[in-house]
């Protein structure tokens, strides 16, 4: 049930990272960090909204909003100094800066919120709801699954129904093309980096309430994995993605459980040489013929 | 005489080191249909993507209905009323014909149910397709959800490129008479055709482009008869 409730995590994280993909064909290695910074605004909102003593569903609630409100500035400030201005460079160079944006993020945490562990408040009082066998699930790792996948759902509402959601889908696709149907190009593009860092600040949350000790650090193997995600589901892929994340977490989950611990971590990595041998485009892709 | 519709003076556009147009100068009235014709790579297609914003000029200016519109965004130039089908078609074959269609609508939302229903009329056969993913239409459906998604957004000037471009004969004949269909509604029409005898045919007048210059131009009834224009463009032998 940890597993699920990992992936539900990754899910969120990787949902950013194949979204940016598709509108501009960009792998966002800065997504990690926009991910641990949701984690601490999450810290300091909880703080600053006095929610972090007395748990509460409204405080968790206010947490969120305001952990993802706080990560849709920074993704819209990225894109404006980071990314914006490379648009019509080579595809290497904005690579090259995310990597860039993704060290000066972890740094920045470094010195902004202290190099030291933080202790995420509990939001959520936790028991057991279910208990069968070795199966256990606490109302934490439901919350945390519930979250993320209401949070999939109105993704899915945003892409699938809207005005925006279309926008997204058709730059997605052929962004020449859209702009001359009047779409707004930049700011589609924008939308979709605000969407994404939405997602991953509540991530962000929801590991806070799983996983309690937060650093500025510990985007980085988070970030990787949802990732491998990504490309496990095909990346470009949003229902790919959101099975890609669930997947990893109760891959994960079920080697440290079966095998060893110390596999935990290299099993995604081990995946991504696999996929990328034998599946590159990933369960869901489909092989992208080159347009004209 | 009323001040031409869209004004394009002493043009110059390219990519990179390679120039594309050179001088090029042209005027369209409003209610006409003018056709562009030339061969491949004489800069049909870049001259109008430099209208409709894809591709900044380097110089020379493009005036739409009394605004400077050369360099601008390619939205604000759709708002004003210039709408681009280009090459290829370029269907979102991920989106169903309905999403091409609401697309193309994009910047006008109000009436859109109204101007959905005005370009069914035109084209039943994407009514009957509306769920369908665009990818899965044939060509000339495809071609016909192009036009119908720009029509969407009910404009004052439409600039199609290569329109026929791949089409059984038939459906050629269907997608000219359209375009002469859709001009007589009252929509402006700049029509850039590798098929320069049907295009001279529903054209008032035409340009022929070389090498990126204008060398030829005049009313289409006379450069169907001009005899360089017939050994060039018309397939007579000389």
């Amino acid at each position: 049930m940890n597993g699920v409730a990992w992936g539900g995590i990754y899910a969120l994280i990787a949902l950013g990272y194949t979204m940016v993909y598709g509108v501009l064909k960009l792998i966002n290695f800065a997504h990690g960090e926009v991910y641990m910074v949701g984690a601490m605004t999450g810290y300091y909102a909880a703080h600053w909204l006095g929610v972090a003593g007395a748990p509460s569903l409204t405080g968790l609630v206010l947490t969120l909003g305001a952990s993802m409100i706080a990560c849709a500035l920074l993704a819209a400030l990225i894109e404006r100094v980071a990314y914006r201005p490379l648009r019509s460079a080579p595809r290497l160079a904005p690579l090259i800066t995310a990597i860039g944006v993704s060290l000066l993020l972890q740094n920045l945490g470094q010195i902004v919120f202290g190099a030291d562990p933080k202790f995420f408040p509990t939001l959520i009082e936790s028991r057991n709801v279910f208990e069968m066998g070795g199966l256990s699930v606490s109302n934490v790792q439901l919350t945390v699954l519930g979250t993320a996948l209401a949070l999939m759902a109105g993704l899915e509402l945003v892409v699938m129904r809207t005005r925006f959601g279309r926008a997204i889908r058709a730059v997605s696709f052929d962004a020449p093309a859209a702009a001359l149907m009047g779409v707004p190009v930049d700011r589609v593009i924008l939308g979709t980096f605000v969407v994404g860092a939405m997602l991953a600040a509540a991530a962000g949350v929801l590991v806070g309430l799983t996983n309690p000790k937060i650093e500025p650090l510990m985007g980085v193997l988070p970030g990787l994995k949802a990732f491998v995600a990504a490309v496990l589901g095909g990346i470009g892929n949003i229902p790919g993605a959101m099975v890609g994340g669930i997947l990893l977490g109760v891959i994960e989950t079920l080697v440290s459980g079966y095998l060893s611990s110390t596999y935990r971590d290299a099993i995604a990595f081990v995946l991504l040489i696999v996929i990328l041998l034998y599946r590159p485009t990933g369960l869901f892709g489909v092989s992208q013929t080159e347009k004209v | 005489m009323t001040a031409p519709l869209l004004v394009v003076e002493d043009l110059e556009a390219g990519y990179g080191a390679i120039t594309a147009l050179r001088g090029v100068g042209l005027d369209v009235h409003a209610g006409e249909i003018v056709t562009l014709i030339g061969s491949n790579g004489a800069g049909k297609s870049t001259l109008l993507r430099t209208i409709s914003g894809l591709v900044r000029p380097r110089c020379g200016r493009i005036v739409f209905a009394g605004e400077e519109i050369g360099g601008a965004r390619p939205d604000r130039i759709v708002r004003l009323g210039v709408c681009h089908v280009p090459e290829g078609r370029r269907i979102f074959a991920n989106l169903s014909v309905h999403e091409n269609l609401q697309m193309g609508a994009y910047v006008r939302r109000n009436e859109e149910s109204k101007t959905l229903e005005r370009v069914l009329a035109l084209f039943p056969r994407l009514r009957e397709r509306l769920r369908q993913a665009g990818g899965t239409l044939s060509g000339g459906e495809q071609q016909m959800l192009a036009i119908g998604r720009a029509l969407m957004a009910r404009p004052r000037l439409l600039l199609l490129d290569e329109p026929s471009l791949g089409l059984a004969p038939r459906l050629v004949e269907q997608i000219f008479d359209i375009v002469r269909a859709i001009n007589a509604e009252g929509t402006t029409v700049v029509l850039v055709e590798q098929n320069a005898q049907q295009a001279l045919r529903i054209a008032s007048r035409a340009y022929v482009l070389e090498t990126g210059s204008l060398v030829l131009q005049g009313a289409a009834a006379e450069l169907a008869a001009d005899p360089r224009v017939r050994r060039a463009y018309l397939g007579e032998e000389s």
